[in-house]
């Protein structure tokens, strides 16, 4: 039973007041913010399970670090939205720029239009649906969890990346350092619709076959070292010639 | 001063090394190059061996110049000592008044670096809180997030908020006393942090999500800001998920001081924390310990002299040096520059028993011997220090170690304090560039106080 929904003007009331009064919040608590007018932090660091709406365009680190309960965005989002998230949700109606899901550690960020570059980056076990389209670089060191792209991914793709799970339904102009395409098993297919229904009408309808998977091949996590000495020896003691 | 590429002392002509050469000085057949010394061929032997750059822990190894190059001047006709043991001398430390709710007060003008779990034993990790503890002052977290070990035993914690983001949580930032966004440290500006697959256990890699095993090397960049007005932004973050409660530190490698020291007071930072090249570090390339950053002794005056410019040295902004501290003198000297408190690494690994003789056995089959051992990143230490071995790490008592910590800081407490006395100052914070002198023109050029016996500042108008 949600109860009624406070409403802050950004315009009338500072930012710090706006925060105070989401960490100060019951779970079940609602609010609305309108006038955000591109501040940077807001509805970040939220711990209660609550629900937030954002009415206009917002700056840096919205909903950062977010623990539990729901932020809506209705417009555009600057760098580092829902970075570290760590549960709950997060939606965006418009565009992200940079760092979207930065190091996000669980929970699902859902960016309706384009995300910028770097979307994901060392993300670590956080599922991001991007509606349409997301810049270099995005998944880079990517540590864990879903990222799932219903348009195009930019450059360098999915660079040093470890053990997430990239799907990519449009072009992807080019893969990063130790990053290859793999196999779509039926329990991929399971994680995409789930993940596409979780992301209604921002995943446009997309159908999980259109979806291709990319990884790691692992071929970064450890040092090559050549042990020349070691080698000879042991071509030596066998008799053969090493080289 | 020479060194090698390597960056061990080298192009000692052979005879200070070689006892038949110094017999016979024109015994051309043990002549040692100065450029390729046995060290540089040793590294490059192995180089080529194994086609992997040498990765190693600890801080820089070669000659450089340090704090060892000043000295005070103490009392004289003009200025009068106070008595030892008698007439107080102040120590205390209070960082973040201007903007925190609850600012960081220390005892002690000396507090405990950053070093992770993962590239130290959870032991450890509690041996410095228990030290830094009982001593008075914070200890920080690492790379790889805050351990209910060293939350539970350190009074003042500050959580180190790094490039990897490994095991970031906001409930943990929440429970930090001070919160330190580190930008670089002195053993590698612009590098990150770098820890191997023996130390990659289970525990390890659940804290970082990594698979256990690999080598792991940290990002270098952070991954949702660039630049001071980023950080600016991040820093107003930070404090707004944290109610504004804790003071924030910014820490750089000594690279360009001055600028770093400025933009991090732009930035809104209530400390900047400037790691010398001397900083240790638990692993990364040697070509970076020895090759990147300036000594700390010149790092501290550039730091200084930025917030002097902008009002908020001693003020609103601490400062806060790092980089090869290892005695009461270096902190005296630290604060004497300008700096507010001195944080240490490698000596307070050193205290609690890192190249412990007793272990000299186990360091020989290791291939070196106490006082040498460098391989951190290797996971095998003797003393249970730089370890995640569950044998090894276990030899280390916390406990005790703990309790050698607190001597340890205890004795460069009470040495700051001598020299400090000794130059009439009632507290360690009134001690000033003015109490001293260099030993060399570098120096004097660096710390930008006078040769000894002379008015000369090099570079001074």
């Amino acid at each position: 039973m949600r109860g009624a929904v406070r409403s802050f003007d950004l315009a009338e009331v500072t930012r710090r007041s706006f925060n105070q009064a989401l960490h100060d919040a019951a779970d079940g608590a609602s609010f609305e913010v309108i006038n955000p007018r591109g501040a940077h932090a807001v509805a970040c660091g939220i711990t209660a399970d609550i629900d937030v709406v954002v009415r206009g365009s917002v700056g840096y680190y919205c909903a950062g670090m977010h623990q539990q309960g729901r932020v809506r965005v209705e417009g555009n989002a600057s760098t580092g939205l829902a970075e570290n998230i760590m549960s709950g949700e997060v939606h965006i109606t418009g565009n992200a720029t940079m760092s979207a899901g930065a190091t996000g550690c669980g929970g699902l960020l859902v960016v309706g239009g384009n995300s910028g570059a770097r979307c994901g980056i060392s993300m670590k076990g956080v599922d991001i649906v991007v509606g349409g389209n997301v810049g270099h670089m995005s998944a880079f060191m990517a540590q864990a969890g879903n990222l799932v792209v219903c348009g195009d991914a930019a450059a360098d793709l999915g660079d040093s990346i470890y053990e997430a799970q990239l799907f990519v339904r449009g072009d992807v102009e080019s893969l990063g350092a130790d990053c290859v395409e793999k196999e779509v098993r039926p329990e991929h297919l399971d994680t995409l619709g789930r993940l596409l229904a979780a992301a209604g009408a921002a995943a446009g309808g997309a159908d999980p076959g259109d979806f291709r998977r990319y990884g790691s091949a692992r071929r970064l996590y450890n040092f090559t070292i050549d042990d020349v000495d070691a080698a000879e020896a042991a071509a030596r003691a066998a008799g053969g010639d090493h080289r | 001063m020479s060194t090698t590429p390597n960056g061990a002392p080298g192009g000692t002509p052979a005879g200070d090394l070689d006892p038949l050469a110094a017999a016979d000085p024109q015994n051309w057949h043990l002549r040692e190059s100065y450029t390729f010394d046995r060290n540089v061929i040793a590294e490059i032997r192995r180089a080529a061996n194994t086609g992997i750059y040498r990765i190693r822990g600890w801080g820089a190894k070669r000659r450089l110049p340090t704090l060892d190059d000043l000295v005070f001047l103490g009392a004289s006709m003009s200025r009068y000592p106070l008595e030892g043991y008698r007439e107080a001398c102040g120590t205390d430390v209070v960082i973040g008044e201007e903007r925190a709710e609850r600012p960081v007060h220390l005892r002690i003008p000396v507090t405990i670096a950053g070093m992770s779990f993962g590239s130290l034993s959870a032991q450890a990790k509690e041996a410095l809180g228990r030290g830094a503890s009982a001593a008075g002052t914070s200890t920080t977290t690492g790379d790889g997030g805050m351990t209910t070990e060293e939350r539970e035993h350190s009074s003042v914690l500050v959580y180190q908020y790094l490039p990897s983001r490994y095991g970031m949580n906001p409930d943990d930032l929440r429970a930090a006393d001070a919160i330190e966004v580190v930008v670089g440290q002195g053993a590698k500006p612009g590098g990150g942090g770098m820890l191997l697959g023996q130390k990659i256990t289970e525990r390890v890699a659940e804290m970082r999500t990594l698979p256990t095993g690999i080598d792991q090397r940290s990002a270098c960049r952070h991954p949702d800001w660039t630049g001071p007005d980023d950080l600016e932004i991040k820093i107003g973050e930070l404090r707004e998920i944290t109610d504004w409660q804790v003071p924030i530190y910014v820490k750089v490698g000594a690279a360009r001081p001055y600028y770093d020291t400025a933009l991090s007071v732009k930035a809104g930072a209530d400390a900047v924390v400037v790691d010398g090249m001397q900083g240790g570090t638990a692993a990364t390339q040697d070509v970076f310990i020895e090759h990147v950053g300036i000594p700390t002794i010149a790092a501290i005056p550039e730091a200084v002299r930025a917030l002097r410019e902008l009002g908020v040295h001693r003020r609103e902004v601490k400062l806060i040096a790092a980089g090869g501290f290892r005695s009461g003198a270096d902190v005296a000297k630290a604060l004497a520059l300008g700096a507010d408190a001195a944080s240490i690494g490698t000596a307070a690994l050193i205290a609690i028993g890192d190249n412990d003789p007793a272990y000299e056995a186990e360091y020989r089959e290791l291939g070196t011997s106490a006082g040498y051992w460098e391989d951190f990143q290797a996971g095998t230490d003797p003393a249970g220090i730089t370890t995640q071995d569950p044998e090894l790490s276990a030899r280390l008592d916390p406990v005790l170690a703990g309790r050698r910590l607190a001597n340890y800081l205890q004795v460069l407490t009470i040495e700051t304090q001598i020299l400090a006395r000794a130059n009439g100052k009632s507290h360690v914070l009134n001690l000033e560039p003015e109490d001293l002198a260099a030993l060399t023109v570098e120096a004097a050029a660096m710390a930008k106080v006078p040769l000894a016996g002379t008015g000369w500042v090099p570079g001074a108008d």
